[in-house]
Parts: structure tokens; sequence; C-alpha cells
């Protein structure tokens, strides 16, 4: 059995989900902080 | 912890903790990645299906640290009522769930070509599943909890009996020995070879940096949100 579909498999699953983890995380904080400042400035 | 106490005093630490985070766990992630990808001899057993090692055992890892921190900010909101503590709860259950699933799909896919099969009802795969719906349980039960303006407490009293899970998918491959192999790494060593260890611990750091750093990205925003929701509340008075 041809290993690398297998690892490359892990490692695309684990790059992408880690990605939009971080992408999803800092978006949400810097338009909820851009909301607070925003509030704070009115 | 109560000098964090202040949510002021937190975010004068948090935000360049986010930025350092980042890039420390970023480039210590990239580069076990490749180390482990291009540096690292093949296992003489499992062949070339052993580099997949290196982002399962950080999975692992992060996906059991997630629920460590909820029974500790569980633990903090409980008993001395810290006000940041249901917060980092809360920002710990994601990043958790997402390791925890990454644990059990990485898994999957190393366990095909290693034992001829995607899932076996084996006593460490079943408890890290275990561990994955109780996530999926708290985020549900925190968010309820939060949209009826309550304090936490119920999700904090789940967060800390989930934790009983942990101590069984530790020792769960010493308690039923069946398909999932037994500790390689222990406080006192590892049997692994030097030769296909070092970059683990490179992913490890990495990860858990880039774990840290969501967590607190999450921390912020829950703060920031609360700002918007105080200040709105102020304005709406008569």
């Amino acid at each position: 059995m041809n290993p690398w579909p297998f690892v490359t498999a892990a490692y695309a699953l684990t790059i992408g989900v880690t990605v939009a983890l971080l992408l999803g995380a800092w978006i949400g904080m810097r338009r909820a902080e851009a909301a607070a400042d925003e509030i704070k400035r009115r | 912890m109560h000098a964090f106490a202040n949510p002021a005093r937190f975010l004068r630490f948090a935000m360049p903790a986010t930025k350092w985070l980042l890039a420390i766990g970023g480039v210590l992630t990239i580069a076990g990645m490749i180390s482990g990808l291009t540096l690292s001899p093949p296992d003489y057993l499992q062949g070339e299906t052993v580099r997949i090692l290196y982002i399962h055992v950080p999975s692992a890892w992060l996906g059991m640290a997630g629920w460590i921190g909820i029974a500790g900010a569980s633990l903090s909101q409980i008993v001395w009522r810290h006000p940041l503590a249901a917060i980092a709860g809360r920002a710990s259950a994601l990043p958790g769930a997402t390791f925890a699933f990454l644990t059990l799909a990485t898994g999957s896919i190393w366990g095909r070509p290693a034992w001829g099969t995607w899932w076996e009802w084996d006593g460490r795969l079943t408890s890290m599943l275990i561990l994955f719906f109780l996530y999926l349980g708290y985020i549900a039960l925190a968010s309820a909890d939060r949209e009826r303006g309550g304090d936490g407490r119920i999700a904090a009293i789940f967060g800390l009996i989930g934790a009983v899970n942990l101590p069984i998918i530790h020792y769960s491959v010493l308690w039923w020995r069946t398909l999932h192999q037994g500790q390689s790494i222990t406080l006192t060593g590892s049997s692994i070879a030097p030769a296909l260890l070092w970059p683990l611990p490179l992913t490890v750091i990495g990860f858990t940096g880039l774990f840290a750093a969501v967590v607190l990205m999450l921390m912020r925003k829950e703060l920031a949100h609360a700002k918007v929701e105080a200040r709105l509340r102020r304005t709406a008075r008569p």
C-alpha cells in the first residue's frame, strides 16, 4: 500500500483545519474589537 | 491568576502575547512539519506512515489540554469566582474540540495503512471520541447558558465532571490492551528512536503556541462583545 496518500491527507487536513481555526478566531476578534472601538468613539 | 482579574490588565498582557504566540507557534509548527516530512527517516516497521506522528501527537495533547483548561477555568470560577474564568473556559472549548477532531481524523487515516482499519472500538479511540462529544456538549451548554444571561455555573460543573474522562484516555492503553499502541513517551523517557523523535517537540510546542493564541483571540473577542453590550445597555437606559 502506497503510504503517501495517507500522509498527504493527514497533513492537508491538519493544516487546513488549523488555518481555518486561526483565521476564524483572528477575524472574529478584529471585528469585535473594531465594533468596541467604534462604539467607544461615538 | 487574580493579577489578570481586571480585563484591562488582562488585555495589556493578551495583546502582545497573541502576536508572539502566533509568530513563535507558526515558525515552530512549520519547521517541525517540514522536518518530519523530509529530514527524519522512515520507520523500519511502519515506513513513511510514521510521519503522521508529528501531527497526531500534538493534536492528541491539545485535545486533552483544552479540557484541562476548561476544568481549571471551571474550578477557578466555582471556587475563587475569577471574573475571566467563564470566558477562558468557553474560549478553550472550540480549539480543544478542533484538536480532538484532528486526533480522531489523523488517527483514523494512520490506522488504515498501519492496522488495516479506519476505526476500532478500542479503549483509546473510544475515550477520545467521548472527549470530542463532551466538547460539543460543553459548547452547546455554555452558549445556551450565556444566551439566557446565566452565570456559567452549569457549564463549569459540566467542565469539572467531564475531566473524569482525561485519566481514562491517558490510562486506556494500559487498562485495555487492544489495537492502539502503549505509551511511547513518558515523563521518564521515550521508546522512539532519537532520529525519529527530534521533530516532535517542534510541532508539539508550535501547535501549543497556536492553540494558546486562539484561546487569547477568542477571549479578546468575548471581552470586546461584553464591552459593546454594556455600552448599548447604558445608552438604552431612559
